[in-house]
């Protein structure tokens, strides 16, 4: 097979890579977007705000000289989504809650200023610099000719396409099987007829605020272990990628977040592979705008219904 | 009037400068079939939208089982047994018949995340519970064979007894029904007739009822209540109402 087509195929692994990752921060924002119909704007300073938390458990577990790399790995994990989601819950109940019967605009300016606090105040904490994130998981499998180019799937590609999976199939789960999800989705529809069945519509939105932070913190753990590097500013790019995921695939639908996530991973991996990586935020967010202009609700969104 | 269920004397409700609802008055004793009629706009929704939580009323009081419920969020309300259906229904149309009726247990379900997961006995019994009740209803609003399609697809007719079979899972006290026959035919009205008289016989359901079906209104109902502009304009068996002249008036404008 020509060299061409392994070069194909490992623009694609890299696109799905990152997707998967837009895909699971996206969920957040379509999740929350679908049971009270506003925009987030925090979600991205949370999923930073993950890898924050798994950079210091990584860096006090290795102070203490563990080197066990799945201990690690596990800990990094369950933590950053334990206080991630904590995070998740507070902004709800501090920004949101009290502006809930108010404008929607004004829900709006308190995420974006949420927002800024939250990326401040890790920058005040931690300073503004970029932090190295111990990689962890080195080396891959290659396939293609001995000579030329040969695609590499790396085992921390492999490890983000298999947490993803495992993220995204207990989130379907979730909302499909249990009667919590159930509740969610009853909210998703109609919140007001939800109370009026005795339903306690606020814990069912603070569970939507708590899932979709825990789901930006495994995004953080991955991307922060991926890329290497982090500083309070991954928060604000990441985020407005997933925001265009979730509107791409339809704001409001989790299977459109998903679709919408990997789509733009594969489009901007294919941008930079093609063309010039300069260009893949350039053609990421010229979907967003065509997106809007074209199909305002998205794949697979449904045409905004007038809620009585 | 110790024994009263729903006890609503001064209701007001205010939007700007509009008062839409004013010294409303209603007592509704345990079993009672009580209607409230009025011309268009007299501010019967508002009174339902005051009782259930879903606006929060200008002035009065509302004792519910002599417990002031006139500041409670409508999800605690409904805990206590006072549920409601909408003019426009309301359905959750993008899930199952079935999941309408499960989810509208959801309080009922006492069983955490974790018991979920495993599935521990508790957690089966009660899911057996709920769709024990939910097959019920079914049955009882002849919609068995629909169990699994999206309610949204269902006919208007089926969907209106869906959201009736929809509160009854809640196991109400208080049945608020907002104008359960509009649009279906006279042999659906007729059906519903029936279905309301067996609520409260067989499942000791008190029902309060906003309706414009005359012929429904006279049959079903124990005492009515007739609103005019926002107030109270007369009360009393059906008899009485029917043959009041100012209500006669109200209906039919100033001859």
């Amino acid at each position: 097979m020509p060299e061409s087509f392994f070069y194909f195929i490992q623009q694609l692994l890299n696109g799905l890579t990152v997707g998967s990752t837009y895909a699971l921060i996206a969920i957040g924002y379509t999740m929350v977007y679908g049971i009270i119909g506003m925009i987030n704007f925090a979600h991205g300073e949370i999923y930073m705000i993950g890898s924050y938390i798994a950079f210091a458990v990584l860096a006090a577990l290795a102070m203490m000289g563990i080197d066990s790399v799945s201990l690690m790995l596990i800990s990094a994990f369950v933590i950053s989504i334990i206080i991630t989601s904590t995070y998740g819950f507070a902004v709800e109940r501090v920004a949101y809650r009290p502006l809930r019967n108010s404008n929607r605009l004004i829900a709006l300016i308190s995420a974006i200023g949420m927002s800024i606090f939250l990326q401040n105040y890790v920058r005040l904490a931690q300073g503004s610099r970029d932090i190295a994130m111990p990689s962890m998981i080195s080396g891959g499998w290659t396939f293609g000719p001995e000579d030329g180019f040969h695609a590499t799937v790396s085992y921390m590609q492999l490890i983000i396409f298999v947490v993803t999976f495992i993220s995204m199939t207990a989130l379907t789960l979730f909302i499909s099987r249990s009667k919590m999800g159930r509740a969610c989705r009853a909210c998703a529809e109609d919140l007001g007829m939800t109370g009026l069945l005795g339903i306690n519509t606020n814990q069912i939105i603070s569970i939507t605020f708590v899932i979709g932070a825990a789901l930006a913190a495994v995004a953080g753990v991955l991307l922060g272990m991926y890329y290497g590097v982090i500083n309070p500013y991954i928060g604000f790019m990441a985020g407005l990628k997933a925001f265009t995921a979730a509107v791409l695939g339809g704001i409001g639908s989790i299977p459109g977040a998903v679709l919408g996530g990997l789509i733009l991973g594969v489009t901007e991996a294919f941008t930079a592979g093609y063309f010039s990586s300069e260009y893949k935020d350039v053609v990421a967010f010229s979907l967003l705008v065509l997106i809007l202009l074209f199909r305002p609700t998205g794949i697979l969104g449904k045409p905004e219904v007038e809620k009585v | 009037m110790s024994e009263c269920l729903l006890e609503v004397s001064d209701l007001s409700m205010r939007f700007g400068g509009l008062l839409a609802v004013d010294q409303m008055a209603l007592k509704i004793r345990p079993g009672e079939i009580v209607s409230m009629i009025g011309p268009n706009g007299a501010g019967k929704t508002t009174v339902f939208n005051c009782l259930t939580g879903f606006y929060r009323a200008s002035g009065g009081s509302i004792q519910y089982k002599n417990q002031a419920i006139e500041k409670m969020p409508g999800y605690k309300i409904a805990r206590l047994g006072v549920v409601r259906t909408f003019q426009n229904v309301r359905l959750f149309k993008g899930m199952t018949v079935l999941e309408n009726l499960l989810v509208a247990q959801h309080r009922h379900l006492k069983t955490g995340l974790l018991a979920g997961l495993f599935k521990t006995p508790g957690y089966r019994k009660s899911e057996e519970k709920a769709m024990e009740r939910a097959e019920f209803w079914l049955e009882k609003v002849g919609l068995t064979e629909f169990a699994n399609r999206e309610a949204g697809n269902l006919a208007y007719g089926q969907q209106r007894r869906l959201g009736i079979a929809r509160c009854m899972v809640t196991q109400p006290e208080l049945l608020m029904l907002d104008e359960p026959a509009a649009g279906l035919n006279p042999n659906e009205t007729a059906e519903l007739d029936k279905l309301i008289s067996d609520l409260r016989r067989d499942h000791g359901v008190t029902v309060l009822l906003i309706e414009h079906d005359m012929k429904l209104v006279m049959d079903i109902s124990d005492r009515i209540y007739v609103i005019n502009q926002g107030r109270p304009l007369a009360s009393g068996v059906p008899e009485d109402i029917r043959n009041n002249p100012e209500v006669i008036k109200a209906y039919l404008g100033e001859g």
